[in-house]
């Protein structure tokens, strides 16, 4: 460990801010990105911070997000003769209403599991008599690669390979919550890696508009703890902002040239999110001059007709993305849903709240 | 899934180019950051380089990760 960034040294310093605060108040952050959900379980942060800080797990697992009707959609897809998916390994045993994706597979659907966009477009060079769809889940770390990949689709004239774009973007999420009355919440513990996109200007408004602190914060355990005191720091002065403390992985500006891709090709939308509804401008897809590339397009889906079943009965996830529930007051916790046998995608995805409970938290109580 | 880990780039073609670490090797994209040299610390997300790096701080990130590692295992 660095010197002077030790982790008792950081406990210590959020043990003293955390006196600080109004006698009763506890302070609630919310750590939006999965990847810190994961870390902080593993970490056994959440029991090392005094009991007048929460962490609260927020939305950020995209595959924990992705709506029932998006996997209907994609597992529509999957069945179709012709069509190979070419997914994040991510998506494979996500639980839909009528199944996962790895079923589908084992049912004869094509499914191939890549690392980068840009493998499913040499499928598509490779199985030149075949659809290639690529099934687009991410938040705005994510969506450039895909825009990129896009465009070199449309530079080599493939008339194979299309895109099913699911992705959503953080801040009109923070938003919902912070419109939300259920929940409640004092700051943020903002996504690293999102933020090397967009850097700091689309998360004022949290200061701004809400009065709310964010912090941008790298992905170790002393980073997050950095984080909490800084956090803590805005809130006993009163003065809320967007600071960074991931410092090698974020500029201020971002990456403009990675927004300016996700801008040309991408255009906003209202999307659904599992548990929060529907949220305007919060996902994005496909402008027009890139219609060939886009599988709602292509394969004319559309929304089916009529209720869809939103989710697995008894499985909370909804309430758990919220911040509003903690998995072990899920009924099926640890009974009917478990890693080897998910009820619902929270407890698929390591980054899911739900699996990082059932790996790291099960014995400390929550 | 927003994971992205810091390499080192090898070898530079067009808008490709090599990275890794040890004898790690992996071909990613750069033309998110075209301006990245030989030599030069990303960021790699997805198959793409998503940001350049100040080589000191990558090697902070690394040599913090595998402490971790190490002490995790
Ligand atoms: S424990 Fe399983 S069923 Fe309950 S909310 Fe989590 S994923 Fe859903």
């Amino acid at each position: 460990m660095r010197p002077g960034t030790d982790a008792a040294q950081l406990v210590a310093r959020v043990e003293k801010l955390a006196r600080r605060l109004p006698a009763g108040k506890t302070v609630h952050i919310m750590e939006v990105c999965g990847t810190h959900t994961h870390a902080i379980g593993k970490s056994g942060l959440r029991q090392l911070l005094p009991g007048n800080i929460r962490l609260i797990s927020g939305p950020g697992c995209p595959v924990c997000v992705t709506h029932d009707r998006e996997i209907a959609a994609y597992l529509d897809l999957a069945e179709r003769d012709n069509v190979v998916i070419a997914t994040f390994g991510d998506l494979l045993r996500v639980p839909g209403v009528r199944g996962s994706l790895a079923e589908a597979r084992s049912r004869g659907a094509a499914v191939k599991v890549v690392y980068s966009p840009l493998e499913a477009l040499q499928l598509a060079e490779q199985y030149w008599d075949r659809e290639i769809v690529f099934l687009a889940v991410g938040f705005e770390t994510t969506a450039p690669t895909v825009g990129m990949t896009v465009k070199k689709a449309k530079e080599k004239g493939l008339g194979n390979f299309s895109v099913l774009s699911m992705h959503k973007l953080v801040p009109p999420v923070l938003e919902a919550l912070l419109l939300d009355d259920q929940v409640r919440l004092d700051g943020f513990i903002l996504p690293g890696h999102v933020c090397t996109i967009t850097g700091v200007v689309p998360f004022q408004f949290l200061p701004r508009r809400f009065e709310k602190g964010g912090v941008i914060t790298g992905f170790e355990p002393c980073d997050i703890l950095q984080a909490v005191a800084m956090l803590l720091a805005q809130i006993i002065e009163g003065r809320p902002a967007v600071e960074i403390q991931y410092r090698p992985g974020v500029r201020p500006e971002g990456n403009p040239l990675a927004r300016q891709v996700m801008q040309e090709v991408f255009v906003p939308q209202e999307a659904r999110w599992r548990g929060l509804g529907q949220i305007a401008a919060s996902g994005l897809a496909l402008r027009e001059q890139f219609r060939a590339y886009d599988a709602a397009f292509r394969f004319s889906l559309r929304e089916p007709a009529g209720p869809v079943l939103e989710k697995k009965p008894g499985c909370s996830c909804g309430d758990i993305l919220k911040g509003i529930r903690i998995p072990p007051q899920c009924p099926l916790f640890k009974t009917a849903c478990t890693p080897a046998n998910p009820a619902g995608p929270c407890m698929v995805s390591s980054e899911g709240t739900c699996a990082a409970y059932y790996r790291y938290e099960q014995y400390r109580g929550g | 899934m927003c994971l992205a880990v810091p390499l080192k780039v090898r070898k530079k073609e067009g808008d490709m180019a090599e990275v890794g670490l040890k004898g790690l090797r992996q071909q990613v994209s750069v033309a998110l950051t075209p301006e990245v040299k030989e030599g030069d610390w990303v960021l790699v997300h997805a198959g793409f380089a998503i940001q350049r790096l100040e080589e000191n701080d990558a090697l902070e990130t690394l040599s913090l990760l595998e402490e971790l590692n190490e002490a995790g295992n």
